[in-house]
């Protein structure tokens, strides 16, 4: 078993939860991993990423190989294009559809969508619409890691024990709220309802 | 146990695991994160083990080296950059020895993720004549700590322990072990060689080269340098610290050549040796500068047995990566992919709501009337200001330069000149170049644009809190010039009025602008307000 998985989004959109939420779970089904992450001056705003490297074998290389990555999750659809050259042919493309729009720059929206469209393994949510659903938008990134879910190599339950830990310090509701953006993350793919 | 840790939590954990009494360090990334954890740590705080960010990395390392004196383990953490900072200290302790074990750690940041260069720190171990730690991943990060105390102890050096960005910030399962006893306070009866006064010094310098033999002879036979014998002998391959990895990502842990696994220095001359006699070709892997590379090569370049950064193998600048390697070794490189043309590049910024963002806007308005390119700047946010949309500031060179470019700058006849430091920077090494412009009663005006934080890095607490009015008049700064203002919007016309009235007074001016980090907790901002009593000049 070997999982590569790339964490795309910008500074201060919680890339680094999804991170600590896959390492925990990880860790309590005795998989190695190695999860290299961006901190300094990229996070004030900036493009960044994480690699997840989970395995029953050894993790060797803090960075994913280029072409080798099994899932590329993004939590803003533009930044999801930057790290294509990282895809496995066979890889999955899951994103939140919303852009993040901080630079005058920012293509148009139909044209990003289309280039990621153009590949059979891709999953557009719109996770922010979902986020506000289950209580605060802020959620966007949890509804994310339901929408990987079915391509992880845990079990739903430890998933959600990990989330339920992650947040237990900010009481009862907030982790509830979290629980709810996972499950609504997970149904939208069930249902198909990407865009 | 087992646990995930981020390569600087596992030299962190390592440290309080040999028995650390002090740690001492200036926020800077990639290295942060250990004193961080080391000031969080239940372990270390039941074990009352000092942990303290010092006011720049000299400071740091000198404190480190008085609780060594005193008998006690200590580490101090920064930067690459921050080790040009120390190293007057680095290198002359290395001439007086220690006492209690002293690791000094470094994280340098190759692809300058968030750095003006990317200086390989093992030449200032090199140049020290000291033995160097280079980690190859979390778990060698958290067990060398151990390695590194005993080593420092038993050679009475320091130890120069060198972490990469992509160590530094990267998690993986780390097994910790048992736990070390701190030191007892132990004063020597012979302290004669802290004393470095020449006759003391040559004595301590000879001693220091009589110890090389001994320190290449443990280095030799370190357990963190491994040989392995491949099956293929046209090519030996040299990887140092974590260029191992991706090594055998490409092999997947099975590399068919003779390999040298290097994470101790002085440079194991024996088994480089066994290399050049078994293998037609050796490629050198190093994150850094090709600092092996060049040591073995053949410096006219008839031999051309070695191959590397130098000869183009892997690219001259920035960090490795497993398809890098995966070139060098001749190896297909698996890519998938183009990135798309649409996707736009998206620098750093600063934050929504922040007050350097009022201030550029402010010096903005003045700009046509003060003269363009005179706008010397500093390092932390604030250096953002150097992009769009501000185009505020002019220079970025090192820490605390503003000040006295500046000062230089308008001694060239460039006046007015200005300049913009963060609180933070101001009293790492700020505060001696205003001086100096004080001193010389120089035509310069110092904006201290403070957010009573070191905020880049983490918005770590700033020793200037409350202080930057007292020491800018203590520094002789006429009080009639000082001015302290606030950039919000609703101020903007007041404050441009301040700064075009200090900006023309033709001596040294200096302007606190001040509001707290927009990043700091509720808490914090509160704390910065009770402690920043100034009233405003309005």
């Amino acid at each position: 078993m070997k999982k590569d998985i790339i964490i795309a989004g910008v500074g201060g959109q919680g890339i680094l939860t999804i991170s600590a939420i896959l390492d925990m779970a990880a860790l309590q089904s005795g998989y190695n991993v190695k999860q290299s992450e961006v901190h300094g001056m990229s996070q004030r705003g900036g493009a960044v990423q994480s690699h997840v490297r989970i395995s029953d074998r050894p993790v060797y290389s803090d960075l994913i190989p280029k072409g080798k990555a099994d899932i590329i999750l993004s939590v803003e659809p533009m930044e999801l294009l930057r790290y294509l050259p990282y895809l496995h042919p066979e890889g999955y493309l899951v994103t939140d559809i919303n852009p993040f729009k901080n630079i005058a720059n920012y293509p148009d929206e139909k044209l990003v969508q289309a280039e990621i469209a153009k590949f059979n393994h891709h999953r557009m949510i719109d996770a922010r619409g979902l986020a506000k659903k289950a209580g605060n938008f802020r959620a966007a990134n949890i509804v994310m890691v339901g929408a990987i879910s079915d391509l992880l190599p845990f079990e739903e339950g430890l998933l959600k024990k990990v989330i339920a830990d992650l947040f237990k310090r900010k009481g009862e509701r907030i982790v509830q709220m979290n629980l709810d953006a996972f499950d609504l993350g997970k149904k939208a793919v069930i249902e198909n309802m990407t865009v | 146990m087992q646990k995930i840790l981020l390569g600087n939590e596992a030299i962190a954990q390592g440290a309080i695991d040999a028995g650390l009494s002090g740690a001492y360090g200036y926020p800077g990334t990639p290295s942060t994160e250990i004193i961080e954890y080391i000031l969080k740590s239940k372990e270390a705080k039941q074990g009352d083990v000092k942990a303290h960010w010092a006011t720049n990395e000299k400071v740091a390392m000198e404190e480190a080296l008085g609780m060594s004196y005193a008998g006690k383990r200590a580490i101090v953490t920064m930067k690459h950059v921050g080790l040009n900072v120390a190293a007057d200290a680095f290198i002359n302790m290395a001439i007086s020895g220690i006492n209690g074990g002293l690791v000094v750690v470094v994280a340098d940041d190759p692809s300058q993720h968030s750095s003006q260069n990317e200086q390989d720190s093992r030449f200032y171990g090199k140049f020290a004549m000291l033995p160097i730690f280079e980690p190859s991943n979390q778990q060698e990060a958290y067990d060398m700590m151990t390695d590194a105390f005993a080593l420092s102890e038993k050679m009475q050096l320091p130890v120069l322990f060198r972490s990469v960005t992509r160590l530094s910030h990267s998690r993986a399962n780390v097994t910790t072990s048992e736990k070390v006893a701190q030191n007892n306070l132990q004063i020597l009866s012979d302290t004669k060689r802290f004393a470095l006064i020449p006759s003391f010094a040559k004595k301590q310098y000879r001693n220091l080269i009589d110890k090389q033999k001994a320190l290449a002879d443990l280095a030799e036979s370190s357990k963190w340098n491994r040989y392995h014998e491949g099956t293929n002998t046209s090519l030996g391959i040299i990887a140092s610290g974590i260029a191992i990895n991706y090594l055998y990502e490409n092999f997947e842990g099975k590399v068919p050549f003779d390999v040298l696994k290097v994470s101790h220095y002085p440079l194991p001359k024996e088994k480089v040796r066994k290399m050049f006699d078994r293998v037609d070709k050796i490629l050198v892997l190093e994150d850094g500068y090709p600092f092996i590379e060049e040591m073995i090569s053949d410096y006219l370049g008839r031999e051309q047995k070695v191959t590397g950064r130098l000869t183009g193998a892997i690219p001259r600048t920035g960090e490795l990566n497993p398809n890098i390697v995966a070139v060098a070794l001749g190896l297909e490189e698996h890519i998938a992919e183009e990135m798309p043309a649409i996707v736009a590049g998206r620098p750093p910024q600063l934050c929504p709501g922040c007050g350097h963002i009022d201030l550029y806007e402010e010096l903005n308005e003045l700009i046509p009337e003060i003269g363009e390119k005179r706008v010397f700047s500093d390092i932390d946010c604030y250096s953002l200001g150097v992009l769009e949309p501000y185009n505020s500031i002019d220079t970025l060179i090192d820490m605390g330069a503003s000040i006295p470019m500046a000062k230089g700058a308008a001694d060239a006849g460039l006046q007015p000149a200005i300049a913009v430091i963060g609180d933070s920077t101001f009293t790492h090494s700020g505060m001696t170049g205003l001086l100096s412009a004080v001193w010389d009663n120089s035509p310069v005006t110092v904006i201290i644009s403070d957010n009573s934080a070191v905020a880049m890095t983490g918005a770590q607490p700033s020793a200037a809190m409350g202080r930057l009015y007292d020491i800018a008049k203590g520094l002789g700064v006429d009080e009639n010039h000082i001015k302290i203002i606030i950039p919000l919007k609703k101020y903007h016309d007041k404050n441009v009025e301040i700064i075009r009235n200090e900006v023309n007074y033709p001596g040294v001016s200096l302007i606190i602008a001040q509001r707290p980090c927009v990043t700091m907790s509720n808490e914090k901002k509160d704390l910065a307000r009770k402690f920043n009593t100034f009233e405003p000049s309005y």
